[in-house]
Formats: structure tokens, C-alpha cells, sequence
């Protein structure tokens, strides 16, 4: 009984999507925004990467809500794991090997550069502050998988991670003051293709990296606490 | 591009099967880290790169990380399954 | 031969959704349901982009001249790439509420964990639990009747 229950709402469920994803045209996008955002995207934003364009200046009040609910996200998961307990650290995780000690020391700056500067051209090329973020996350994570009795501090990451949101939105405040609304790009076009171009969306990428780098280390390291309870 | 866009589906629908099949826990973290890389490629063949870097850097690389941190700490992550497991599965 | 590379990835897409809302249903170990949560947010994110392509259109970055190329639809990616990230979140609050639950009740099966809540919260509230088919009430044991035993005595 159970079975043929689980085989019709699995049945209905594939007809249910099939039905609503069969009326759209494939390789036809019904919408015209897009369309005209390819149009007056380069002379108006000047940022070669149109998805930047969308995300920070078109929509830039969905990326300060996503920044909003990834940092609820993961305040909760560390308020829910609980705090640093020094119950005595007799249950510290032993030393890593002698590979990951050394790759580790040999990743570490690779993956920091290599993350600043997918934050820093995120509005030429493909990348930007959330895939910068989340390499530089793990540029910080690395070595203290590699020597787990060290340990960042939690309070300079919340620091960093709360002038970056600061910062972020006083980017957005500062254009009302001339009259235009909240999160319109500042600053001036500049050429289209130059590292220093399309105002102030690279600070605001770099705001946004830094955030969501802070956040993600400090959830990766209440997440690898060791507390001893598992067995 | 026909052929390359059938294999991926393919694999990308094996490797999400496996996940739900699959005894050990740590096999089906990767399996869904796998999931996560198909779909990626995915992303690159309809001609989204930035889509297709993001999962692949968030998808394949932080969640399972936080996956595998998790498995750890909850005790779960074994290389090979017991016989009389704790955890039933449907 | 183009239009059957749109139902591919369209039928991959729905498998993905599918398979996924499958595992979250009919899973009964919590970690596995996290695990199915990330293969449909995959699939859901997959169908959100499917939506926004366009035949023979380039991605939509400016490579040397500005010519007028057809692009594929900026506008689904950026809500993609919003959504990617959420998800991550989604499933780090999922992975840390999965973990006190197994500090709390010490046991990942939905069913136990479940019967264990419910047990904890009948007691704080002061409600015996009504477990007729375990344990019936009354004192052990239970008294047999007077009447049978003086009627019944033997057959023959």
C-alpha cells in the first residue's frame, strides 16, 4: 500500500512539472527585460559582465537581501551549535599528517590570490564577491584542518564581517544623499574593460567578498569543533 | 554537444540515485558533492559561466565540506558500513 | 535534432526535483533528508536557468567588440546565483539543527527522535502519555474475579 502511494504522488509530481516546464518556449526567453538590459547594459553600467550588472545595479536590493538571509543563516547555525566550550581540551583532533601540513602552507596563498582576484574582476569576467568569498572561506579554513589545535579568533571575523555589511550598505546610503535611489553606482563610468571601471561596482563586490568570506570561515570552524559528544 | 549534454545528464542522474541508495553516508556526501559538478558542467553548456562557477565553488566544494564537517561531528563518518547499523533507512 | 537537446536537459531537471522531493518524503534518517534538500535545490536552480536560454546566443559577456550577438538572459542567472548561495545557507542551519537534535535525543531516525520529543514534551506539561497498547493501565497484577473461580473449577 505504501509502495503504490509513494508510485502515484511520485507520478503525479513528474506530471505536475512537466505540465507547467512544457508550456514554456525552450530557446525562446518570454521575457523583454533581459533583452533591453543586453542593450543598455555597457553604456550605462560600463561592466563587461552583465550578470554583475543585473545582480549590483539593476537588483542590487536582492543581493542586500541575500546578504541578509545568509547572514541570519548562519548566525542561527552558530547560535543553534553553541558556544566555544573550554570543557578542557583532552578531546582535541590529532595533528594531521605530514601531505596536509604541507600542502596546506603551499595552498594558503595560492587560494588568497586566487580569490582576491575573482572578487576583484568580478565585473569583467565571470566571478565576483560570493565565488571570491567562498575561496577565500576555505583559503582560511585550510590550515586548521591541516593544525587543528590552532584556531582563528571569532571575534576579529565578526568584526570584519560586520564593517563589510556596514560598508555595503553605506556605499548604497552615500548615492541618496545626491538624490538618486539606494545602491545606484557612484562614481564615474571609466572604459569599458579596465580593471578601474563601472564606478563603484568593484568596491561593492569586495564588501560583499569580504562578508561572505568572514561568515562562511566562522561557520566552517564552530562546524569542525570537535566537542567530544559524537561516537 | 548532443552526446556531451546526454552523457552529463546520465551521470548527474546516477549520482543523485546514488545518493538516496547508498548505505554509507560518506559515499552518498560524495555522491551529492558529484551531483553538484554535473550540474555545473550543465550550467557551461547552456552558456552560463558565472552560474557554473558559482555551483561548482559553492555546491561541489562548501557543501560538502559543511556536509563532511557535519558527518564528523555527529560520529557517522565511517569508512565502511557496520552490519547492525543504528540507522534505517527507507 | 535542437529540439531534443531542450527535452535532455529538461527531463534531467525534473529528475533532479523529483528524486529530491522523493528523498526529503520518503527518507527517515535526518542527514539524508538534508542530502535530498541539496539535489532539489540543484535541480529547482537547473530549471531556473533552462528558462532563460536562447538558440545559438553567447554567454552574456562582453568579449572584445561590442557586435550585436544574441546573449542568453542575464536576468535568470542573477537570480540563480542568489539562490545558489541561499541554499548553501538553507543547508548549514539544516546540518546544525540536525546535530543538536542527535546531541539532544541521541538517535538520527526520524520516527525515535520524533517518539522522544513527544515523550519530553508530555512530561514537562505534567499529560501521562497514553500508551494503551504497551502498557495497560491498573496495578500489576491484575486480580483475577471472585465469581470465576468459584463457578469455573473443572469440566468434568
Amino acid at each position: 500500500m505504501r509502495d503504490l502511494a509513494t508510485l502515484l504522488f511520485l507520478g503525479g509530481l513528474i506530471f505536475l512539472l512537466a505540465a507547467i516546464t512544457g508550456s514554456l518556449p525552450f530557446g525562446h526567453p518570454p521575457m523583454l527585460v533581459g533583452q533591453a538590459i543586453q542593450q543598455v547594459a555597457a553604456p550605462e553600467v560600463g561592466a563587461t559582465n552583465f550578470v554583475t550588472a543585473v545582480v549590483l545595479g539593476y537588483r542590487g536590493l536582492d543581493t542586500l537581501g541575500e546578504l541578509s538571509i545568509l547572514f541570519a543563516a548562519a548566525t542561527a547555525g552558530g547560535l543553534v551549535l553553541g558556544g566555544v566550550k573550554s570543557r578542557g581540551r583532552a578531546k582535541a583532533a590529532p595533528a594531521a599528517g605530514f601531505i596536509l601540513r604541507a600542502g596546506a602552507d603551499v595552498l594558503f596563498p595560492l587560494l588568497l590570490i586566487a580569490g582576491l582576484y575573482v572578487v576583484i574582476h568580478g565585473h569583467l569576467t565571470p566571478g565576483g564577491g560570493f565565488q571570491g568569498g567562498v575561496i577565500l572561506a576555505a583559503a582560511f579554513f585550510l590550515p586548521l584542518l591541516a593544525r587543528p589545535h590552532e584556531s582563528l579568533s571569532h571575534t576579529w571575523l565578526s568584526v570584519i564581517e560586520g564593517l563589510a555589511g556596514a560598508a555595503f550598505i553605506a556605499l548604497g546610503l552615500v548615492a541618496m544623499f545626491d538624490g538618486a535611489a539606494f545602491l545606484t553606482p557612484l562614481f564615474d563610468k571609466g572604459v569599458l574593460g579596465e580593471l578601474v571601471s563601472s564606478g563603484s561596482l568593484p568596491l561593492l563586490y569586495l564588501a560583499v567578498g569580504l562578508k561572505v568570506g568572514a561568515e562562511l570561515a566562522s561557520l566552517l570552524m564552530r562546524l569542525a569543533q570537535d566537542d567530544g559528544a559524537a561516537s | 554537444m548532443m552526446e556531451l549534454a546526454v552523457i552529463v545528464v546520465a551521470l548527474t542522474l546516477g549520482a543523485a540515485l546514488a545518493v538516496l541508495l547508498l548505505d554509507n553516508l560518506l559515499a552518498a556526501v560524495a555522491a551529492a558533492s558529484a551531483v553538484s559538478l554535473g550540474v555545473a558542467v550543465m550550467f557551461v553548456l547552456l552558456q552560463a559561466p558565472d552560474v557554473a562557477m558559482t555551483e561548482a565553488v559553492v555546491g561541489a566544494g562548501l557543501s560538502g565540506l559543511i556536509l563532511a564537517l557535519a558527518l564528523r561531528r555527529l560520529g557517522l563518518a565511517r569508512l565502511d558500513v557496520p552490519v547492525s547499523g543504528e540507522n534505517t533507512d527507507a | 535534432m535542437s529540439a531534443a537537446i531542450g527535452l535532455v536537459f529538461f527531463i534531467g531537471a525534473i529528475s533532479l526535483c523529483v528524486i529530491g522531493i522523493a528523498g526529503i518524503v520518503l527518507s527517515r534518517h535526518l542527514f539524508r533528508m538534508v542530502l535530498a534538500l541539496a539535489i532539489a535545490e540543484a535541480g529547482a536552480n537547473l530549471l531556473l536557468v533552462l528558462s532563460g536560454y536562447r538558440w545559438d546566443a553567447v554567454a552574456p559577456i562582453v568579449t572584445g567588440s561590442l557586435s550585436g550577438q544574441a546573449m542568453v538572459d542575464p536576468v535568470p542567472q542573477a537570480m540563480v546565483l542568489t539562490a545558489i548561495v541561499i541554499g548553501v545557507g538553507v543547508q548549514a542551519l539544516a546540518l546544525s539543527l540536525v546535530i543538536r537534535i542527535r546531541q539532544r535525543y541521541g538517535t538520527l531516525d526520524m520516527q525515535e527522535a520524533r517518539q522522544r520529543m513527544q515523550d519530553e514534551l508530555d512530561n514537562d506539561a505534567g499529560v501521562t502519555p497514553p500508551r494503551s497498547q504497551e502498557r495497560p493501565a491498573g496495578e500489576r497484577p491484575i486480580p483475577a474475579p471472585a465469581a470465576v473461580i468459584d463457578a469455573g473449577g473443572r469440566h468434568d
